[in-house]
């Protein structure tokens, strides 16, 4: 109760807010004091209140116009995620600028194709280290103007004509505010519900990344309706650690933060997270399906090494939360006897495990981006956490399927969000229209109409459907991605890489087999997993290289292809997608060499090229391959690594015959 | 050029003093091994000096000496322009002298924060029974030296091992958080007894990095005991190499890369 009234002082004083500013000046005015933004530094969680965060944000404001910056200008931000650099993004909305997060572990390469495609004239650079790649491309894009770095360490010797630290210019600004202060409040003032709020480049499994242009309605809408669907107060606590050049990060530790009010908490650096993470105990949590299995292997791998008393009352107690735990989150009729049980169980297991992982406050929480394994799914939930989940694209401004509370599951990303239709084309692919429907891409016509039509539908290139009863979409696989095999079957190559992927071993699978007459796969190794079980088998290896090409690792993974491929056979219309032949890859697919998007999917399309006589050697029936790889250091330098493959056979289950996907 | 005593500017465009540390035709004997014979250098304020040379020339006995742990036969040490005496170790960390070693020395079962702490000993002034007590005194000096602390830590970023026990520790890290615990004592002088030692290619990138942005961001004077030639040419200003106790050459890595008795103590030439 207390919760939903709450919920409505904060939209009174929200409505008719018509950009992040203007809600920045809600929240200093309404709840001033209220934490807005920590930090660890220096070992302590720094923190400022809205009302300081107002005037930090209005500095760098009175900064920028000190510059120069014009209405209009693009403002790329590149770092980690910062106080200063959610700011700079604010503080680039108020003068009428454009904030163009990037990605931060970019090579140089690719930031200049951001950098020059958007035309940045100013870069808010995190360090030395990002500003020596800005400086790099300086020599193939002219127009940036000035360059402001956050932190000072090892900038004294760099020639500061073009450059500055950005407290510097804070200073400058304020010293200056009298100058500014009029045409500060005069740009605020003008900006409108339609104008360019941020600029988010996407990806892209293929091709050059496209900017998407989103605008204040399509961020405030988005923020506004997602709120209230989970019913977010500003009470909330969250941690903000996914790239900034993400659209879930602008949505939640920016769009959503804003609009209710709550507190964004950066880490002190990405490698402390998880600690970090456990001392802010969020309340409101997103997270890619990845950092949920990294901390359940964790577990899993401590519990091995507990007592045997701890390790008999874990089990015991998470076997009763697997029969009743999600039960109980659903609001399900649970028996007495079981709901005393989960109490004492909660008392002794699952409320210190959530403590642990940082969980003990989470209210709810999302995983996005890639499927999730149902078992590492279930597991959280039936400890109580209220993970769901959502189907979301940068140019939805994320929400386009949520799961709500009580329809839950593994194998669905739920219904439609507010206010988003949907409809599934002849096809199979899936298009929706909303508020949050982006403006357009960036200087990219002919791509915005190939995808958003002129009633504003868009078209998001995955394959899915409605499940008939519960309303809930189902995803197959990327439209793109799903073909024929030789004998006119199905091939849709997520589904079974998403089970494989499900076993903690295995880290990335890439499946093959379109226009062919059977399957064969990439493997990548989860070095956390197995190296774990190398050290606990006594197994000595020197190299990533070395263990995936180890014998025992080959024979464990050729038992989950073996399990995998049982569970496809019994599926009708995949059944020709099981696995005949496989490779477990000598190197780990990596996003430096674009074999990833940055935000860690498959470019299919390059893998298959660059791995050619692999995939050839896998449908010859040759026993190995030697094989030489280009690779990328983390400083743009090039190297090769040499390996000779074994190529493993995995055991297949006859079918009759697979019924031909077309009906 | 390095004859000025004024100092020198370095090729990068670093400003160096005068001279910090004067060692005097220094010899050291343990029993009849002589393991320093008449050595004589200078090491400058605010530069990186290395000593060099193969296995079993004399260096770390060298780095003991300028240490203040060994006390030479023969020969006098000169501090800040004064003549040193024999100094008990405390003596000389008060002086503003710190070292790591060589086979890392740190204290296993603790934290990295604890070990980083005990770099800040001679900060500490209050005795035991106020530490005993805790309040007032006490925890004002543990809070004022422990965010002294956290900055060499953010420094050397070490932030996600702050908590976790040394032991438990890979060996680059060991090292750089002995590092980190030399830095506690805001030293003039850094001692560094083969900080690359047993390092992968990019363990050994990480830490010349650090040791050059303390030199630069501190005004870190270091010198430093290393064989790993490359690493010594790209990192220091000047180095004094060491064959068999004596030295035989000195001078900026170019000069020392090209003199005849440093290449043939490398490459190898018989000794009589």
């Amino acid at each position: 109760m207390g919760r939903r009234k709450r919920l409505a002082q904060t939209q009174s004083g929200a409505e008719g807010m018509h950009s992040l500013p203007a809600l920045l000046h809600r929240n200093a005015t309404q709840f001033g004091d209220a934490p807005a933004y920590r930090e660890k530094d220096f070992g302590i969680w720094q923190c400022w209140s809205w009302a300081e965060a107002a005037r930090e944000i209005r500095a760098i404001a009175l900064g920028f116009l000190e510059l120069g910056v014009e209405k209009g200008d693009h403002i790329a931000v590149i770092g980690r995620n910062r106080p200063a650099h959610y700011w700079s993004m604010v503080a680039a909305q108020m003068v009428g600028a454009v904030p163009v997060p990037l990605y931060q572990d970019s090579v140089a390469e690719e930031m200049a194709y951001v950098l020059d495609h958007c035309g940045a004239k100013y870069v808010v650079a995190a360090d030395q280290e990002q500003v020596d790649k800005v400086i790099e491309i300086q020599e193939k894009v002219h127009r940036i103007k000035h360059i402001l770095y956050t932190d000072k360490r090892g900038m004294r010797k760099y020639d500061h004509s073009q450059m500055n630290a950005l407290e510097d210019i804070m200073a400058e600004g304020s010293a200056g505010h009298a100058r500014f202060d009029a045409e500060l409040d005069k740009r605020i003032a003008a900006i409108t519900y339609d104008d360019t709020c941020v600029m988010l480049y996407t990806s892209g499994t293929t091709g050059k990344p496209k900017g998407v242009v989103l605008s204040n309605r399509n961020v405030i809408e988005s923020a506004k309706n997602s709120a209230e669907f989970d019913h977010l107060t500003r009470d909330e606590d969250i941690l903000s650690y996914l790239p900034m050049a993400w659209v879930g990060d602008f949505i939640f530790s920016v769009g959503q933060a804003y609009w209710c009010g709550f507190c964004v908490n950066c880490p002190e650096s990405a490698d402390t997270m998880m600690t970090d993470l456990r001392e802010i105990g969020p309340t409101y949590f997103f997270a890619p399906p990845r950092v949920f299995e990294t901390q359940l292997t964790n577990v899993m791998i401590r519990m091995e090494d507990a007592g045997r008393l701890k390790q008999r009352m874990f089990h015991h107690f998470m076997a009763h939360a697997k029969r009743v735990g999600g039960l109980l989150l659903d609001g399900k009729p649970v028996g007495f006897g079981d709901k005393l049980k989960y109490a004492l169980g909660n008392l002794l297991v699952y409320g210190p495990l959530k403590d642990t992982l940082g969980y003990g406050r989470f209210r709810v929480g999302y995983t996005a981006g890639e499927a999730i394994g149902p078992e590492i799914f279930d597991f959280y939930r039936s400890l109580g956490i209220n993970l769901k989940q959502l189907y979301g694209q940068t140019e939805a401004t994320v929400f386009i399927t949520v799961q709500p509370d009580g329809e839950v599951r593994a194998d669905t990303v739920g219904v439609p969000a507010p206010d988003v239709e949907l409809k599934i084309d002849d096809s199979g692919e899936i298009h929706y229209r909303s508020p949050g429907v982006f403006v357009e891409y960036y200087n990219n016509p002919d791509s915005t109409a190939s995808t958003k039509d002129a009633e504003g539908w868009v078209a998001t290139g995955d394959a899915g459907f409605i499940e008939e009863g519960s309303g809930h979409l189902r995803i197959i696989d990327r439209a793109k991605d799903v073909g024929k095999m030789a004998d006119g079957s199905m091939f849709a190559p997520k589904y079974v890489e998403n089970k494989l992927k499900f076993y903690p071993d295995i880290l990335e699978v890439v499946l093959f087999g379109n226009g062919k007459d059977r399957c064969v796969a990439f493997i990548n190794i989860d070095l956390t997993a197995v190296g774990n079980w190398a050290e606990r088998n006594n197994v000595a290896y020197a190299s990533y290289q070395e263990l995936a090409g180890h014998p025992l690792v080959l024979e464990t993974i050729r038992d989950h292809v073996e399990e995998v491929n049982k569970s496809v056979a019994a599926d009708e219309m995949l059944s020709g997608c099981q696995v005949h032949r496989f490779v477990v890859l000598h190197k780990e697919l990596d996003a430096d060499d674009g074999e990833m998007t940055r935000t860690r999917k498959v470019r299919r399309g390059f893998v298959e090229d660059k791995f050619s006589d692999i995939i050839a050697a896998l449908y010859d029936g040759s026993g190995s391959i030697s094989t030489t790889t280009e690779v990328t250091y983390e400083d743009g330098r090039k190297g090769s690594i040499s390996a000779t493959l074994e190529i493993m056979d995995a055991p297949v289950v006859a079918t009759a015959q697979h019924k031909v996907a077309a009906e | 050029m390095l004859d000025n005593s004024q100092g020198y500017v370095t090729e990068d465009g670093r400003k160096i003093g005068g001279v910090v540390m004067e060692m005097k035709n220094i010899t050291l004997r343990f029993g009849g091994v002589v393991a320093i014979k008449d050595i004589s250098f200078d090491i400058r304020e605010g530069e990186i000096r290395a000593i060099i040379g193969p296995n079993g020339a004399g260096k770390s006995s060298m780095l003991n000496v300028i240490s203040g742990f060994y006390v030479p036969q023969e020969g006098e040490v000169w501090f800040h322009g004064s003549k040193r005496p024999p100094m008990r170790p405390y003596e000389v960390a008060q002086q503003g002298i710190a070292r790591t070693f060589q086979n890392i020395a740190l204290f296993e079962g603790m934290s990295v924060l604890d070990n980083v702490m005990t770099g800040r000993l001679s900060f500490m002034k209050t005795n035991i029974l106020q530490q005993v007590w805790w309040k007032g005194k006490a925890e004002a000096e543990e809070t004022e030296n422990r965010a002294a602390v956290e900055k060499i830590i953010d420094f050397l970023e070490i932030q996600h091992i702050r908590k976790t026990p040394v032991s438990r520790l890979p060996y680059g890290l060991k090292k750089r958080v002995e590092l980190a615990r030399a830095l506690a004592a805001e030293p003039k002088l850094l001692l560094l007894d083969e900080p690359m030692a047993g390092m992968n290619v990019e363990e050994k990138e990480d830490m010349s990095r650090f040791i050059l942005d303390v030199n630069d961001e501190f005004g870190t004077t270091i010198a430093l005991i290393e064989h790993d030639m490359g690493v010594v040419m790209d990192l220091s200003d000047r180095v004094v190499v060491m064959d068999y106790g004596k030295k035989i050459g000195d001078g900026t890595p170019d000069e020392v890369r090209n003199n005849q008795e440093v290449i043939d103590a490398y490459l190898g030439v018989s000794h009589d």
